[in-house]
């Protein structure tokens, strides 16, 4: 895909891993000009500039939940508007992406959940499922119209009994990947625990057994492979978010 | 400083009245404007790289954020700086009459005139008075201004400001009106230096203030 190249390789990203703090933003060619007229100081010191963009980042967060209505519903498409071939992206190859046995497959629950039994694909497919052709925005700027279908997460977090006075949810996937969304949007009525793509079974390079599709947000907040699924408190960050991106993340 | 002195009333008679060039708080404004817009086009280029919609990326060099999450970063920073300076100018120009006095009457026939004139080299320059090309630019940029403001918020939020979204032709042609908002605040920045070098003595008034006397309306020899 040419639309990944703003992705840093693993090189880029290695050295931040020893540091996580701190995340480089000024990483490359920086007009000393404007840093010079937006910090009004003449020393480059890149820390302070982070932390002050990390700022407003959470400030953003407040922002966007606050605008966020549970009420609004992301618009839905006809299926001729489907783009074909729905693109892949990830932070690895296509041909890299995890192929996980279905009869094997387990979900496990874990934090604040009432009962955290591990489930199959076919517990999954036991529970009411909804259809969604939604609109897919990429935080590198393109979009893409899919069909998802799956089970309704409210639905799933009520049955399993988790604490939806908590504040958020959090994802493990098979792929190495993780996320965390905020429990208003995990309980938003088109926020669904993907388990088909177009009719069929997700093939491997759209989530498969299970992916969380959620319109409300970016594509990067919508993990893919799920394995475990959490209900905390405590901030659980995400791949991405980690490394300098933006939690909240809604559209 | 003090804000526009001048009055509105030429019968007032002659006097040693003096006015502003720029009025502080236009002087200010200006200045944050300046600061935020270029940190958004910067970032907003290097975000635009991630996935281009025409056929060119903008060298990595000319801006700023070092990679995608740094420019968003410095994107939704720098817009608020953008927006809530924005603010603060247009309610300014409205309740101080600055808008009135400086940007008005804007009509097609005096743009005409003064745009003929500017091309022959007639066109007097008067410190903190606007000619009708001039009151044409600036309206165009406040315009265009907007039209960034609100087609960015349309693409970050396209389900939450849907509505908007849908004005502006939905999320990817929101995209490019975004673009070209972008597009036309730039050729104006061209403009605007280009014109600051070839009058130079338009800067120090920008920057340190300043006032001259006060000649009631007139800019006599661009007026018939």
């Amino acid at each position: 895909m040419t639309r990944r190249t703003e992705r840093p390789s693993l090189e880029d990203i290695r050295p931040e891993l020893a540091d996580p703090q701190r995340r480089l933003f000024l990483r490359g060619t920086l007009s000393l000009g404007a840093l010079s007229l937006l910090t009004g100081c003449d020393l480059m010191d890149g820390d302070s500039v982070d932390n002050a963009l990390m700022a407003m980042s959470r400030w953003n967060d407040r922002v966007q939940a606050w605008l966020f209505s549970r009420a609004r519903l992301a618009p839905t498409y006809p299926a001729s508007a489907i783009t074909k071939p729905f693109p892949f992206n990830a932070f690895y190859r296509q041909s890299q992406a995890p192929v996980i046995d279905g009869a094997t497959y387990r979900l496990e629950l874990s934090g604040r959940i009432a009962d955290k039994t591990p489930w199959t694909v076919e517990g999954l497919r036991g529970l009411p499922q909804e259809s969604q052709i939604t609109r897919h925005v990429c935080v590198e700027g393109w979009s893409a119209i899919g069909q998802w279908s799956g089970v309704p997460f409210a639905t799933f977090l009520k049955r399993v009994g988790a604490d939806t006075r908590a504040r958020y949810v959090g994802f493990r996937c098979a792929d190495g990947y993780y996320s965390s969304i905020d429990m208003p949007t995990a309980l938003h009525p088109q926020t669904i625990m993907a388990l088909d793509y177009g009719g069929s079974p997700l093939p491997p390079k759209y989530g498969y057994p299970m992916k969380l599709r959620i319109p409300t947000k970016l594509g990067f907040k919508n993990p893919k492979h799920i394995a475990a699924i959490f209900v905390t408190n405590d901030y659980p960050g995400g791949y991405w978010e980690d490394k300098g991106y933006n939690w909240f993340s809604g559209i | 400083m003090s804000g526009e002195t001048r009055s509105t009333n030429p019968s007032t008679g002659p006097s040693a009245k003096r006015r502003a060039i720029h009025p502080f708080m236009v002087r200010l404004t200006h200045w944050i404007n300046a600061a935020a817009l270029i940190a958004m086009v910067m970032s907003g280029w290097r975000i635009y790289d991630a996935s281009p919609i025409f056929p060119f990326r903008f060298p990595g060099s000319i801006t700023l954020g070092g990679w995608l999450a740094g420019a968003l970063a410095w994107h939704f920073a720098a817009m608020w700086l953008l927006v809530l300076n924005g603010l603060i100018y247009v309610g300014y120009g409205l309740v101080s009459g600055h808008f009135r006095q400086a940007l008005l009457p804007l009509t097609p026939a005096g743009v005409w005139r003064d745009f003929r004139a500017a091309l022959a080299l007639r066109l007097p320059h008067a410190l903190g008075r606007y000619n009708a090309v001039q009151r044409l630019l600036y309206v165009g940029v406040i315009l265009l201004l907007t039209l960034a403001v609100l087609s960015g918020l349309a693409i970050w939020k396209p389900v939450q400001l849907h509505p908007l979204t849908a004005l502006l032709g939905g999320y990817d042609t929101a995209r490019i009106v975004h673009f070209l908002a972008m597009s036309g605040i730039v050729g104006f920045f061209v403009v605007h230096i280009a014109l600051v070098i070839l009058v130079p003595r338009t800067l120090p008034p920008m920057i340190v203030g300043g006032s001259v006397p006060d000649a009631g309306d007139a800019l006599p020899e661009a007026r018939p």
